[in-house]
């Protein structure tokens, strides 16, 4: 990596070396997070596959999946895509 | 080298050339097409080891700079009015990216109405976004500023675009004795463009990311910081070119018959000539007049501004724009500096053309006596407005 770049400080020109989208945790945007309710998950990896922060993971085979909180930005399209309406979205609170 | 009568755009591409940019990108648009033909024809020609990429319009022309400059390579782009404004959006781009891109703007006002001529609306809408504004006052120094331009982009103390003004038509279109930048002098006193970041597929980096909240404010004071710290850049690259060239260039204003003046307007661009024909014939009445011309309008020179203005009885900011809906772009300036030296000058604020309104030097002489007579202005004043071509202006 460039010795000018870091993912701590800035750089001149805000040039960002690679690896800084794990950096930015936008999890903080959130103000729905999805509940995988497990009850009737076919694991199609439907929710793993539309999420646009790639934050799903899960095994398909014992139909469990869930999200990484750092980067889930709450958008919801897990949800409505899911066929089996497995996934709710609700409020964050705290 | 000898001096050439040249047309200004003409003579302006060729001093492009001579800082040997090694990406040319452009899109026509009158009046800056002369100096983009130009340069089409001198890399046509095999005159300039340059690539010229033809592009779809000036958002392209802009980004394609912009790209041309994160890989490192010299870059030049000339525009006008609405493309000027469509490559604003670039433009906040290349300032916060730090890249050293030189950009001519041939001045031209914006519609509506349309309107071809000249006034300084366009680089005024675009002035915040962290590119440093020339603006020169013949061919000359067009042709001159240029060679400077790199040369205070590409300082590390800088690492801003930078944008050379010259008046649409009144500067383009007009033959005068030019002298187009030595090959030798402009190559030895611009060197080669090294890019401190670039981009590298071998060592991959992104240009323009994503910053999070805790850290977006210190990235873009960064691009207010080094706009200051060209100051002092400008000033010094100005006293080299000087130096090398053996002519005067750029620096941020220069003070014509100012020192002792009672009375003393401040301007830009091409019509200081009038002005100072103006001030020449009032100096012969005995009238203690003068002119503070600011080749330097981004950043804003507060320090020299002052110490040029500060002995003055009264004040004239002579513009070719104004923000509507407020007043003037330099005139609050020019009273913010002031203010914060707790000096109360009078100053009036005058827009004397928009569109290519010709200015004549009557015009000048009736601002400079009214102000002078101890007229003021609380507002400022769009000059010889023409109410009997207005309408009900609630119909």
């Amino acid at each position: 990596m460039n010795k000018l770049l870091s993912l701590e400080k800035l750089s001149i020109g805000c040039v960002a070396p690679p690896g800084e989208s794990l950096a930015n945790k936008t999890g903080a945007w959130r103000s729905m997070r999805p509940v995988f309710k497990q009850k009737d998950c076919i694991g199609c990896r439907a929710c793993e596959m539309v999420c646009p922060e790639g934050c799903i993971f899960g095994d398909p085979k014992k139909k469990q999946f869930d999200f990484d909180p750092d980067y889930c930005k709450g958008c919801g399209m897990c949800a409505v895509e899911c066929p089996k309406d497995d996934i709710d979205m609700v409020m964050e609170e705290k | 080298m000898a001096k050439e009568i040249l047309e200004g755009a003409m003579a302006v591409a060729h001093a492009v050339a001579r800082c040997r940019p090694e990406v040319v990108a452009a899109y026509p648009i009158t009046p800056q097409t002369h100096i983009s033909e130009e340069l089409s024809q001198i890399v046509a020609d095999g005159d300039l080891e340059a690539e010229f990429v033809k592009v779809e319009s000036e958002f392209g022309a802009a980004s394609v700079v912009l790209g041309a400059s994160a890989a490192g390579a010299r870059a030049y782009t000339a525009t006008s009015s609405q493309g000027l404004i469509l490559m604003s959006e670039v433009l906040w781009n290349m300032a916060g990216m730090r890249l050293p891109v030189v950009l001519g703007c041939a001045n031209r006002s914006l519609s509506a109405p349309l309107s071809i001529w000249c006034d300084h609306q366009d680089a005024e809408a675009v002035r915040d976004c962290g590119i440093i504004q020339l603006y020169a006052e013949d061919s000359q120094e067009a042709c001159d500023m240029h060679v400077l331009a790199f040369k205070v982009a590409e300082d590390k103390r800088v690492l801003l675009p930078v944008m050379v003004n010259l008046d649409g038509f009144l500067l383009t279109h007009v033959f005068e004795p030019t002298e187009i930048p030595d090959q030798a002098l402009t190559d030895s006193f611009l060197g080669s463009y090294e890019a401190v970041l670039k981009l590298d597929v071998d060592d991959p980096a992104t240009f323009g990311a994503f910053c999070e909240p805790d850290k977006c404010m210190e990235g873009r004071w960064m691009v207010h910081d080094a706009c200051l710290r060209s100051l002092g850049v400008i000033e010094e690259a100005s006293a080299a070119f000087a130096k090398a060239f053996g002519r005067d260039s750029g620096g941020l204003l220069e003070k014509y018959k100012s020192d002792d003046a009672e009375t003393i307007l401040i301007a830009k661009g091409s019509i200081c000539g009038t002005i100072k024909d103006v001030v020449d014939e009032l100096r012969a009445e005995g009238k203690k007049v003068g002119l503070v011309r600011l080749k330097t309008f981004r950043p804003f020179p507060r320090e020299a501004i002052l110490a040029a203005l500060k002995g003055a009885k009264q004040i004239a900011v002579i513009e070719k724009g104004g923000s509507f809906g407020a007043g003037g772009v330099m005139t609050p300036e020019v009273k913010e500096v002031l203010y914060d030296a707790g000096l109360r000058i009078p100053v009036s604020g005058f827009c004397v053309q928009l569109a290519g309104r010709e200015v004549p030097p009557d015009g000048i002489r009736e601002i400079i006596d009214r102000v002078s007579k101890g007229e003021r202005q609380k507002a400022y004043e769009y000059f010889r407005l023409k109410q009997e071509l207005l309408p009900d202006l609630v119909p």
